[in-house]
């Protein structure tokens, strides 16, 4: 994480906040995106990445394409929820993103959504399209800043995959005790594409409620859902993931590790559903519960329509295991020791396919925030 | 030199321990000096798991009464932490499968390494010479066959270099290479560092490799013959345990 200085428009007190939640270096981002509270402040792309993405607010984006009202409120339908709503009726922004046909962009793209305003209610919007066998890494941070408390934070984002495209959209949530998500996400993938979905979240929230989906309509479309959830100080957090299996031959796989403590409490949803001849998929879910206080729930949905479809999940949830952490104190470690590096190990990211810099990057996070 | 060999490393005295309400070990008493490896024999059920893992400390395995000592600290009370770093140190017959935690992690905890620090020459040497090299990113246990569990098992216990190894059953499962492979480099460490090892078994294969002094048969949570190992081992496979503890004779001084 060098030059960092580079953010230069920046306040200090942002940035600093927003390294610990994955945010890096502008050099080593194919492009840059933050916007705090109701307004984007920063927009920029990588000038090695020129004219093979476009990075810009979404609301300078419609005025300049008038061919993305076709994606807006495509994959999500406008009246789905009341949170839903609320963000069709009206938002600060939020981030377009489009990674032009056949571009191979080396370096992640950043995008940094931020709470530093008390009792905000931040909406925002964002679409993402992987144009034709493009091949992209997006690491998305919300955040809120130390000293705001209360928050609640509402994000509609919509991704499309076209034909052949690749695309590894992480998102790294830190919020507060006292503070309420509703993230809205939804995915259309055309033939052949491949969406992996990773999503980490670390810190304490009072509530946290979100089941993206992905449509995998294209024959031979492939996604991927990886979460990290870590519980603790009373939070609720229900997280789901949908596949929706159009496509013949397409392919989901979910992968769920979460970790509750402290009278939290966390519900890890998945539903695959095979809609198109010979789909397959695989949904995992790992949970460790370290008190009496706290609670896990792990709600597998599979559905099979059409003929030779495959879906299979496994599922194991339970207590931290004595015989592990004898086996490490045997190895000259304390009890406090053994136990915080099995929840590191069990937060792997390792799981969620990163480019390497990338994976130690969240690495580091991960162990920061758990170390917290 | 001559007079450490001769020092008490491990001494068990009157061991009286029990696991959920059932009494395994009644009156178990013997003693490791400096220098010693020992051969513990008996049928399955008879209590050996359950005497090594009330010397490591393992808290379902409750002292009654008795006492344990190491370098001459009674340690009857003290946790499993803290038997390991005064230098006991066990291979687990089933050691436990953790997500997450890879090989090398733990490889680097028994040096006392930094995750971030790199193996030595010597260190990538050693495990290669374990065969281990390509299970270094993988985790623990998950997916290892029975002789890669063993291998690992033994490599961590080297890395740690205790004064006492205790190993359950470093042979079950073990194909005859990885037998001779292990049973060496215990017998190795053994030698070159001076420390003591409690080795169980029900194989004599491996006392080919490794030149125990000593061996014991345990027995309805009792200890009957203390002799070279391989006459007991050798009596076993006449007679039977039940035939074996009969006969005395053999019985060293010592005890």
């Amino acid at each position: 994480m060098t030059n960092r200085d580079e953010l230069t428009g920046i306040p200090h007190k942002i940035l600093e906040e927003a390294y610990r939640a994955g945010v890096s270096g502008e050099k080593e981002r194919a492009g840059t995106f933050f916007h705090i509270d109701q307004a984007t402040i920063y927009s920029k792309v990588n000038d090695i990445f020129k004219g093979k993405i476009e990075l810009m607010d979404i609301k300078a984006a419609l005025q300049k394409y008038s061919w993305l009202k076709d994606y807006m409120w495509k994959a999500i339908p406008r009246d789905q929820d009341e949170f839903t709503r609320k963000v069709s009726e009206n938002f600060s922004g939020g981030y377009f993103m489009r990674i032009m046909p056949k571009a191979e962009i080396t370096f992640p793209l950043q995008a940094c959504l931020m709470i530093m305003q008390q009792n905000l209610e931040q909406r925002v919007h964002n679409i993402i399209i992987a144009e034709q066998e493009s091949k992209a890494n997006i690491i998305t941070s919300c955040l809120q800043h130390s000293t705001v408390e209360n928050a609640t934070h509402l994000g509609i984002s919509e991704i499309y995959i076209k034909r052949g495209a690749y695309l590894n959209f992480t998102m790294v949530h830190q919020w507060k005790e006292e503070t309420n998500v509703r993230p809205r996400s939804a995915t259309v993938l055309d033939d052949k594409g491949t969406f992996v979905s990773n999503y980490i979240c670390l810190k304490p929230v009072r509530n946290l409620q979100m089941y993206p989906v992905a449509y995998c309509n294209g024959e031979y479309s492939k996604v991927s859902f990886n979460n990290i959830l870590y519980g603790h100080k009373n939070s609720l957090l229900d997280v789901g993931s949908k596949a929706i299996l159009n496509g013949n031959g397409s392919r989901a796989e979910m992968i769920s590790r979460a970790i509750t403590r402290e009278g939290s409490k966390i519900i890890v949803r998945g539903l695959i559903d095979g809609n198109g001849h010979d789909c397959k998929g695989h949904l995992e879910c790992k949970g460790l519960i370290i008190d009496d206080e706290s609670f896990i729930q792990s709600i597998p949905e599979l559905v099979a329509r059409k003929k030779g479809v495959e879906i299979t999940h496994e599922a194991a949830v339970g207590k931290i295991s004595e015989k592990e952490i004898e086996y490490l104190m045997t190895r000259r470690l304390s009890r406090d020791q053994a136990i915080s590096l099995i929840i590191r190990g069990f937060m792997d990211v390792r799981i969620m396919g990163l480019p390497e810099s990338l994976s130690a990057e969240l690495s580091r996070t991960v162990e920061f925030s758990a170390g917290a | 030199m001559a007079i450490e060999v001769t020092m008490s490393l491990l001494k068990v005295d009157n061991l009286k321990v029990k696991i959920e309400n059932r009494i395994i070990l009644d009156g178990i008493s013997f003693e490791i000096k400096n220098g010693e490896s020992h051969i513990l024999f008996g049928p399955n059920g008879s209590g050996k798991t359950t005497l090594i893992s009330a010397i490591i400390g393992l808290p379902l395995y409750e002292v009654l009464s008795g006492k344990i000592f190491f370098m001459g600290t009674d340690i009857t009370a003290k946790s499993i932490e803290e038997r390991s770093k005064m230098g006991i140190a066990v291979g687990f017959q089933n050691p436990p499968e953790i997500t997450g935690i890879k090989l090398a992690d733990l490889l680097k905890l028994c040096l006392g390494k930094d995750q971030n620090e790199d193996f030595s020459e010597e260190e990538k040497n050693l495990i290669e010479a374990f065969k281990l090299t390509d299970f270094l990113n993988r985790d623990i246990n998950v997916g290892f066959s029975g002789g890669e569990r063993k291998r690992s098992e033994i490599l961590q216990l080297i890395f740690l270099k205790p004064k006492l190894l205790i190993l359950d059953e470093p042979d079950s499962g073990v194909d005859v290479e990885s037998l001779k492979l292990i049973a060496n480099q215990i017998q190795h460490y053994v030698e070159n560092s001076g420390s003591s090892a409690l080795i169980i078994t029900h194989q004599g294969e491996i006392l080919t490799y490794i030149k125990a002094k000593y061996g014991c048969v345990l027995l309805d949570g009792k200890i009957h013959c203390f002799s070279d190992p391989k006459h007991i081992y050798d009596d076993i496979k006449k007679k039977g345990y039940e035939g074996c503890i009969k006969c005395e004779e053999k019985t060293l001084e010592r005890w």
